[in-house]
């Protein structure tokens, strides 16, 4: 099995190894929320090309999911594999940081 | 003052609404409570109490007054704070399971999190209004936001959404209680008090001389009157309560109702019928001279009177007193069974004052004596200053003046002090003064008990000895003789005395008598002897004019005889007598 989920949105399952799952949790449509789907989605095809699901939480639709990941900024995104978990808030304009955030790259760099 | 309070007492229509705490004390000095529909930052170091007050804001409110509450916390986890707060027997996951509680744990770990961006906080505005809607709330506590400014590094973006925070925290009516450290010199760390400027409440938690006291003082309270002062507050098993000095207004009712003292003799010293009921009564003197006997004596009394005493020892254990009272001929033990009498023994040092007078409030409240013994107050020196011991006397005995409980105070004078000086001054607040002093005298200390002062009665002005015996605690007059006033045994030597001298001198009476009665007789005798004599000489001297007289009529005779004889021209008449002797 070594489906690609180029496609945004609540991908396809694969059980590839290298699997990126990421979470983003926005709240409505705020300029935010949308500018930082569309770094996502740009930086994910550069970088993590055929390697990756983003699946977008709108907060404001389901209040109730914010607490299991512990939302508290908007936009935040969330890797939720490879573990560690970790959390990059904020539009992901500043794409350096969003690749050191899901350790693609290291921070000394 | 009293136009301060009746302008308070006025103004809660015309001025902002309020939100009751709940948190007994605090919602007096705040005047009513929080700021409704506002933020209310409540400041302090660590382990000041902040987080109890906001969940004991919460939970009263959604117990006392059925105002749902949100508990928003970002330093400990639901089950922790749970935990927390059952040992102060506050619930929480009884009150989340019937919808009058929502906590939700907020968790930021920077080292977690990398900041890309910009971004805004409407994860928690969503969290939090979720969480308000779900159950209604109409009060919420934040504990404590400042963790937001260790876990996001964006300052400008935090400090716009705090901004944003309270704004639409008050445009959902909500009260908010908002919790934050205290900073160096500012009120709080990250300085919130920027946002938060309805109602800065800020707690203190001091340790002077070992002895640790919470304060709270409302630094600033918008649109609204409130107390200034540092109140000291406390924290128990029943959660938090402030102390405000209320009764400082001085409007206590006067009872004309006399209780007696337990001894006959003080009660007659007191204008005959002993203490005023509800007014404060202060035992003071050196060691050893009686002062619990005297508290115990007015116990016995109260407890006779079928009414309640609560007896507050420092010294000395309940059974140490039972045991010494028996030795007096006082036997209290019949009244602790029957309920009436109550003691509470602490060592001073246990608690600060504070919680001394909070456990006293307690136990008042619990047991509604009529009578409270306090034995001694200078125990209360050991645990604080002067002004704080004083301060917290003045609180005491007003507390119990507004109740109409009277008060027995004792205070020890330590050697050497002075006797009409209290150690914790609070000589001014007291309505009766008895003052026991030790009369020392050849080689002996014997008791003296005087009243000092005591307002609204006719009292006496007489040192009395003051004795211990096995009937209680009995007054005798002292000796007040020419060698001044005497007691003990000096007093006993000195009755004696009088008596022998007193006896000397009726026995010199008797024999003074004796001798006037010999002395009488003897002139009796020579009165007797002289008219013996005279009597003697009156019969002879009669006896002599007799014979005189018997002499010169016979010599008269035997001349007429012979003029007769002698012819004469006897007429038969007496007068040739004369003529015959011429």
């Amino acid at each position: 099995m070594t489906t690609q989920t180029k496609s945004n949105g609540h991908g396809v399952q694969t059980e590839e190894p290298k699997l990126w799952q990421l979470r983003l949790y926005v709240a409505g449509q705020s300029p935010k929320s949308v500018a930082a789907f569309a770094n996502l989605k740009r930086l994910c095809e550069e970088h993590l090309a055929g390697e990756f699901e983003i699946e977008v939480i709108d907060l404001i639709e389901n209040p109730r999911l914010a607490k299991d990941d512990q939302i508290v900024a908007i936009p935040t995104l969330v890797r939720k594999l490879p573990e560690p978990i970790r959390k990059i808030i904020g539009d992901l304009s500043d794409t350096e940081r969003t690749l050191v955030g899901l350790q693609l790259r290291s921070s000394t760099k | 003052m009293t136009k301060t309070v009746t302008k308070q007492k006025a103004s809660p229509p015309t001025s902002l609404p309020k939100c009751k705490t709940g948190i007994p004390g605090l919602d007096e000095i705040t005047g009513g409570g929080l700021p409704k529909g506002r933020p209310t930052l409540v400041c302090g170091g660590a382990g000041c109490g902040k987080t109890l007050m906001g969940i004991e804001f919460l939970v009263r409110g959604a117990m006392l007054h059925n105002e749902p509450g949100v508990f928003l916390a970002f330093e400990e986890t639901a089950e922790e704070l749970a935990q927390n707060v059952r040992s102060l027997g506050f619930d929480l996951d009884e009150l989340i399971e019937k919808k009058k509680l929502a906590v939700d744990y907020i968790y930021i770990e920077r080292s977690e999190i990398e900041e890309t961006g910009e971004y805004d906080l409407e994860g928690l505005f969503i969290r939090l209004g979720h969480a308000i809607d779900s159950i209604g709330a109409k009060r919420v506590v934040l504990d404590t936001l400042e963790t937001l400014f260790s876990g996001l590094s964006n300052l400008a973006i935090l400090r716009s959404e705090l901004r944003r925070l309270f704004r639409w925290l008050k445009e959902k009516g909500v009260t908010s209680v908002i919790t934050a450290e205290r900073g160096e010199g500012s009120l709080t760390r990250h300085g919130l008090e920027e946002y938060v400027s309805d109602c800065v409440l800020l707690l203190d938690h001091r340790v002077e001389g070992q002895i640790s006291t919470r304060r709270l003082r409302v630094v600033k309270y918008r649109g609204s009157a409130h107390a200034t002062n540092e109140f000291p507050f406390l924290i128990d098993e029943g959660g938090v309560s402030v102390l405000p000095i209320t009764s400082l207004q001085l409007q206590h009712k006067a009872s004309i109702e006399r209780v007696s003292s337990g001894v006959p003799a003080l009660d007659a010293m007191l204008g005959g019928h002993g203490f005023f009921r509800g007014s404060s009564v202060l035992v003071s003197g050196t060691a050893g001279v009686g002062k619990t006997s005297l508290s115990c004596h007015a116990a016995d009394a109260c407890c006779q009177r079928n009414e309640r005493c609560l007896y507050i020892a420092f010294e000395e254990s309940e059974a140490q007193l039972l045991r010494n009272m028996r030795s007096i001929g006082l036997d209290l033990e019949p009244w602790v069974k029957k309920g009436l009498l109550r003691f509470q023994v602490a060592r001073p040092t246990m608690n600060g004052l504070e919680m001394h007078l909070a456990s006293i409030h307690k136990q008042v409240e619990a047991f509604q004596p009529h009578l409270v013994i306090v034995d001694p107050i200078t125990s209360f020196l050991s645990t604080g200053t002067d002004t704080e011991a004083s301060s917290m006397m003045v609180r005491l005995v007003d507390y119990l003046k507004s109740h109409q409980i009277t008060a027995l105070l004792t205070n020890l004078n330590h050697a050497g002090s002075v006797l009409e000086q209290t150690s914790v001054t609070i000589s001014s607040l007291i309505d009766t003064w008895l003052l026991l002093r030790d009369i020392e005298l050849n080689g002996e200390r014997n008791r003296g008990l005087y009243i000092l002062k005591s307002r609204g009665m006719a009292h006496s002005n007489q040192i009395r000895e003051f004795l211990l015996t096995e009937n209680g605690v009995q007054l005798t007059e002292v000796y007040l003789g020419p060698e001044g006033v005497l007691t003990g045994s000096a007093r006993l030597s000195q009755e004696a005395k009088e008596k022998a001298t007193a006896v000397q001198r009726s026995l010199e009476i008797e024999s003074k008598r004796g001798e006037l009665a010999r002395r009488q007789q003897a002139l009796e005798a020579q009165i007797a002897v002289l008219q013996l004599q005279f009597q003697t000489d009156k019969e002879e001297m009669e006896r002599d004019i007799a014979s005189e007289q018997a002499y010169l009529e016979k010599l008269e005779q035997s001349r007429h005889e012979m003029a007769r004889s002698r012819k004469a021209d006897s007429n038969g008449l007496p007068a040739p007598t004369k003529k015959g002797r011429k």
